[in-house]
């Protein structure tokens, strides 16, 4: 792929003879998740009974293990192993130490650190043959700490500083152009610690083959993951067999593995018996990552007609002390308005609190609230409408990089939505609208986020039926991966739905990048469209070689692909026929994409607007969401189903993260104030009324 | 879980004695306040006694005009209740607005009675709470208290009562019906089922070692409106940060205390001719805020007001 | 029948029906009815997301009637029938529910699934049957009257983070047709 423009070519994907691309089709998996059989990393069948594994949580916030009494644990029924710092799993590679150059990962080992860096962090682990037995002994481990005076627990944003590798983003001379300002708007927002819920519990099920362990575990990428386990294990990644066929959510806190990774491998290793290790719920939440909390400064310098002369946006948030990771609540404001005076920038503080981490949309999650509503205030300072801010401060080009958008349709989502939400019978003066016991109000917000491509592979094969198998190392975390992937096959291949299977989660597949980031179906699908040209190219030159084939002696620019056939003009043969005769056993190739280098000329965002109709009870003061629209221009939808499902998905997203969700850390004992779904609020059936989107084409 | 032996109760009074000879037994109806506390080891049964399918679980008619609702109904038994819904709405919105379906299928209205605090410091064997662990410290009074106590409140204890049903039952007087370990029968007020914390929290009520409760006894309904309201921080399946009963002239706060909280001092108030504001600022002028939770002052005497008003609070 | 008197014991045998297949187990009384679902039996389809009676994964039917198996030991259902997602339906020979779920997308990552589909049949016997619920308006009427606004709080016992509720409430209604 040399260019951009290479993709504006005619392909089978923009082509879209059959119409696959783009329709509504049910999820390729879906009969298996409507009847419970499709097996996540917990369900595997293993080859024999497997051994339990169940983690023992660190009960301070920050210190060291001094001592382990484990006598009563390893005496108790069933236990089959009790590993800690002083009873150390065997075979484990240094921490940090990598064999391979190219590898992904470093080792991990686990227990090898009396230090204790948060409250609930895993410092022992019991093995027993059932769950109960396993659960139990945990509880008879007791282990005795020594807890760190020093220990940061409680997030000060004035003590956050500049990070390592984070530079603001200042453009023109924003101090002066804000104190110059005629209209001033200065205001502060502040955002909780937010925890990712995701229904299924990270897990992972292990055991060996002769040297080759097979692990089954929950997340976003693989190879990573593949990785981990042979540094941790000191085995070669050959031999590390990584499958994660199904998701049960991620969400961004399964992007990074956790110790049931590894833990499961060793104990499965040294027990030579499939062990399988499940987090708690309680141990999702202090003991995976989170989204930390961050205290944003806004400052908007304006016209009194609405023109942004001066735009700021200041993050101050927090990080695990050894894990550094910086909530980029700023980034998206770079890209959003017009101004041409502007300062972004992060300040980070390191807590002796669990790691944070992306979770979905970060960055925009946090950081949009408080932009958008400052924006919200502005406009009411200024008589403005809302929209009609916005669209005066529209850029025509990204506001500090100067290049020019790929596609930018903010202002027709703004207006598209707003006719359709009924936006023309807002009240703009507040407390005006009442409906009996409810104050109502109306506000809208635009959206945008990033949008980038990462290399991804992918082979296809076509057999002796005509059926065509794409096998790649994609993940489907609920996103629709398996789906888009048999649609692009089916395309790209010219057969029907029916005929293609999708193999994905697999290490030994052909790799691609996961789900993150918002960039799996544009890579992962790239590669597959790749993957389909490569299987095309070989079975032109196959067939037009071929005597016996109708395509003999053809042009290979004419050979085309549809219903099963390749042709040529009015000559043709079934895959099946040509596969039959040549290669009875099926033939494969291999397609890889990447990103261009010209794409970096581009500033290329999704965008969008939401708009909601909230109420206040005046009594109470309890917040409900009445109703909910969501306008969204992103490229081209490959599944009209499953990225519906998405978007709203997203927007449900945002109403928990404005309503109902909300975690502390108690300063006293760094731990999170919820530590299970009985004091932690995912929206529930009941909070979502009338809630639907829409892309505009 | 630690290991525990199990037996189904021939009978309630069998059930009752076997429990006093076994410390360290417990009674299971629904399970779902004990299995969760099994699975966290807050609880530590050595023997488990299965009333759940002793013959309690009719809703009858008591010579009075009341309703004798059995301990093993079901919640969703008893909120669907034609009685209980027509003639003690109060106790039926109540019950529906705890939990979900699922819980309430299997909750029983004896076990809703006797459930446990929500406190997650409770729930956290690494922190130190009195209830736990006489002498322990709590380690909510200084905490993350948003959902603690504004009333009755110690320095050993501020967690409160997470029973919808029991502040309907406190509104409508009832009594509980439970049979003792020497088979003996007896009648508690509602109100006397459930003690404050003081300095034994650990002392939750004032039933004896192996007392099984048999039934709820709502006496006649009461004249007026009845409602009942939950405050909360999403629509449903969440704990209430308030709530208030209101049966005829009665009412009772649910989520400020450790036991449904009478709203007695209010209720004179109103008998005495008080406006409502006052008659709630009478029943909340005792109420103590712990840093985090002071809005469920201001929340209550609103809630409060706007119920004695007439507003329709649902 | 189980036997409740010996007192040492801490295992118990006992019959019990999962998917209209009488099963004989033989357990540590401890085994939830979900892990013996899971663990025991080899049926997956029921998810554990929390054990704690917190989100609904774990909903499955005894008798008809839907609770969360988490939070419930499989001894107390001795003699009683389980239905599972399994029982429900399976590839190839779907319940109409499921179907639903297919065509109106109702589901993501898939894992809360089973418990909505679970929970949903049980909340449509519980209607029909005229069990009110917080949303109910008018607690006296007989006849539940099944809005949207009925499903969505009868629903709310099961947590879906994919937030898949729009997609979910039209798949039941589908289903259960318009309100009456």
């Amino acid at each position: 792929m040399s260019s951009i423009t290479d993709y504006a070519l005619p392909n089978p994907v923009n082509q879209n003879r059959s119409g696959i691309i783009g329709r509504a089709v049910d999820r390729y998996e879906g009969p298996l998740k409507v009847s419970g059989t499709a097996p996540y990393a917990a369900e595997v069948k293993t080859p024999s009974p497997p051994a339990y594994g169940v983690f023992v949580g660190a009960e301070i916030g920050c210190g060291w293990v001094r001592a382990v009494d484990d006598v009563a644990a390893k005496a108790a029924p069933g236990v089959k192993l009790v590993w800690h710092v002083f009873d150390q799993p065997p075979g484990q590679g240094e921490a940090g130490a990598k064999s391979y150059v190219q590898g992904q990962a470093v080792a991990d080992p686990v227990f090898v650190n009396p230090k204790v860096r948060f409250f609930g962090q895993p410092v022992a682990l019991v093995v027993a043959d059932t769950f109960e037995n396993a659960t139990a002994a945990a509880g008879m481990v007791r282990v005795s700490y020594e807890e760190d005076p020093e220990a940061e627990y409680e997030f000060q944003p004035a003590d956050a500083a500049p990070a390592e590798n984070d530079q603001d983003s200042a453009v023109g001379e924003f101090e002066l152009a804000f104190a110059e300002a005629p209209i001033q708007l200065d205001e502060v927002y502040e955002t909780p610690i937010q925890n990712h819920c995701q229904m299924e519990p990270c897990a992972t099920t292990a055991w060996w083959e002769e040297g080759t362990v097979q692990v089954n575990t929950s997340v976003q990428m693989i190879k990573g993951p593949q990785h981990l386990v042979a540094e941790t294990l000191q085995i070669h990644r050959e031999n590390v067999h990584l499958m994660s066929l199904y998701v049960g959510g991620g969400f961004g806190g399964k992007g990074s593995s956790y110790e049931d990774l590894a833990s499961a491998a060793l104990a499965s290793r040294v027990l030579r018996q499939p062990v399988k290790i499940v987090l708690t719920r309680q141990q999702m939440f202090n003991a995976t990552v989170h989204r930390p909390a961050t205290v944003q400064r806004v400052r908007l310098g304006a016209t009194p007609d609405g023109r942004l002369t001066a735009l700021s946006l200041m993050v101050a948030t927090h990080c695990a002390r050894n894990a550094p990771f910086i909530e980029r609540a700023a980034a998206f404001s770079r890209a959003l308005y017009a101004a041409p005076n502007r300062l972004t920038g992060h300040r980070l503080q390191l807590l002796d609190i669990a790691v944070a981490s992306a979770m979905r949309a970060p960055g925009e999650a946090s950081g949009m609230m408080s932009l958008e509503a400052a924006m919200d205030e502005l406009a009411d300072r200024l008589g403005l409408d809302p929209i009609e801010l916005r669209i005066r401060n529209e850029p025509d080009k990204h506001p500090e990089s100067g290049q020019p958008y790929s596609a930018r349709q903010l202002i027709e989502c703004m207006q598209d939505g707003a006719a359709k939400f009924g936006w023309n019978k807002r009240n703009p003066k507040p407390g005006q609208t009442r409906d009996g016991r409810w104050m109502v109000g109306m506000g809208m917000a635009a959206a945008i986020r990033g949008n980038f491509l990462l290399p991804a592979k992918a082979s296809l094969k076509v057999d002796a039926e005509g059926n065509i198998r794409l096998r790649q190392g994609m993940t489907d975390i609920g996103t629709g991966s398996y789906t888009i992937l048999a649609q692009i096959a089916a395309e790209t291949m010219g057969v029907p739905l029916e005929k293609v299977i999708v193999e994905i989660g697999d290490s030994g597949f052909a790799p691609a990048p996961g789900s993150g980031g918002q960039f799996g179906a544009a890579s992962a699908g790239s590669g597959a469209l790749a993957g389909g040209m490569a299987l095309r190219a070989k079975l032109t030159e196959m067939a037009i070689a071929d005597p016996a084939s109708p395509l003999y002696g053809a042009a290979p620019e004419a050979v085309e692909f549809r219903d099963g056939l390749i042709t040529v003009e009015n000559r043709s043969e079934t895959l099946a026929a040509l596969v039959t005769r040549l290669s009875p056993e099926g033939i494969e190739a291999e397609g890889s994409s990447s990103p261009a280098p010209d794409i970096r000329q581009f500033a290329s965002y999704s965008h969008g607007a939401q708009f909601a109709e909230v109420g206040v009870d005046t009594i109470t003061g309890e917040v409900r969401l009445r109703r909910m629209l969501g306008v969204f221009a992103c490229g081209r939808i490959l599944n009209a189903k499953t990225a519906k499902s998405q978007i709203t998905g997203g927007m449900i997203w945002g109403v928990g993260t404005a309503l109902t969700e909300i975690n502390r850390v108690d300063p006293r004992y760094g731990s999170l104030g919820s530590q299970d779904l009985g004091t932690y609020f995912p929206p529930v059936h009941a909070d979502i009324a009338n809630l639907d989107a829409y892309f505009l084409p | 879980m630690r290991s525990f032996t199990y037996e189904r109760a021939p009978d309630a009074a069998g059930a009752a004695k076997t429990a006093a000879e076994h410390p360290g037994a417990r009674f299971l109806a629904g399970g779902t306040n004990l299995l969760d506390l099994m699975k966290l080891e807050i609880e530590r049964p050595r023997h488990l006694i299965d009333v759940g399918r002793l013959p309690l679980a009719e809703i009858a008619e008591t010579a009075d005009g009341g309703l004798r609702i059995g301990a093993v109904v079901t919640n969703t038994a008893a909120a669907s209740d034609r009685r209980v819904r027509t003639r003690y709405p109060v106790l039926a919105q109540a019950l529906l607005s705890g939990a979900s379906a699922q819980l309430r299928n299997k909750a029983t209205v004896g076990g809703n009675l006797m459930q446990r605090t929500r406190c997650p410091y409770f729930y956290d064997a690494a922190k130190p709470c009195n209830k736990r662990e006489p002498g322990a410290g709590c380690s909510a009074l200084g905490g993350l208290n948003r959902g603690h106590a504004i009333l009755g409140a110690s320095e050993a204890c501020v967690a409160t009562n997470p029973s919808d049903m029991a502040v309907a039952l406190s509104a409508l007087e009832a009594q509980v019906e439970t049979v003792t370990a020497t088979g003996a029968t007896r009648s508690l007020a509602l109100d006397e089922v459930h003690r404050l914390p003081g300095e034994t929290p650990h002392v939750e009520t004032n039933l004896e070692i192996g007392e099984l409760v048999t039934a709820i006894v709502l006496p006649p309904p009461p004249e007026g409106r009845q409602e009942y309201r939950k405050v909360r921080d999403r629509a449903s399946y969440a704990g209430g940060l308030f709530s208030l009963a209101l049966a005829g002239e009665r009412m009772a706060m649910g989520a400020v205390a450790l036991k449904p909280w009478r709203a007695s001092k209010a209720e004179a108030a109103r008998a005495a001719g008080a406006s409502p504001a006052e008659a709630a600022e009478a029943e909340l002028a005792e109420a103590r805020g712990l840093g985090r939770n002071d809005f469920k002052i201001t929340l209550a005497r609103r809630v409060m007001a706007a119920a004695l008003e007439g507003t329709p609070l649902r | 029948m189980l036997d409740t008197a010996a007192r040492d014991v801490t295992r118990g045998t006992f019959e019990i029906t999962v998917n209209d297949e009488e099963r004989r187990v033989n357990v540590d009384l401890r085994t939830t009815l979900l892990d013996l679902l899971r663990e025991h039996l080899g049926l997956m389809g029921t998810k554990k997301g929390c054990d704690h009676g917190q989100c609904g994964a774990c909903t499955v039917l005894v008798d008809g009637v839907r609770i969360n198996s988490c939070l419930s030991l499989a001894v107390m259902h001795e003699g009683q029938a389980v239905t599972t997602i399994e029982g429900v339906g399976l590839p190839g020979n779907l319940h109409p529910l499921q179907t639903a779920f297919l065509d109106r997308d109702a589901f993501q990552c898939g894992y809360c699934t089973p418990g909505q589909i679970c929970s949903a049949l049980g909340m449509l016997e519980e209607v029909r049957r005229g069990e009110p619920s917080q949303a109910t308006e008018d607690l006296a009427a007989a006849i539940v009257s099944l809005t949207d606004e009925e499903i969505r709080e009868r629903m709310s016992g099961n947590i879906c983070r994919c937030s898949a509720y729009p997609q979910i409430l039209e798949a039941i209604r589908d289903i259960a047709g318009a309100a009456a």
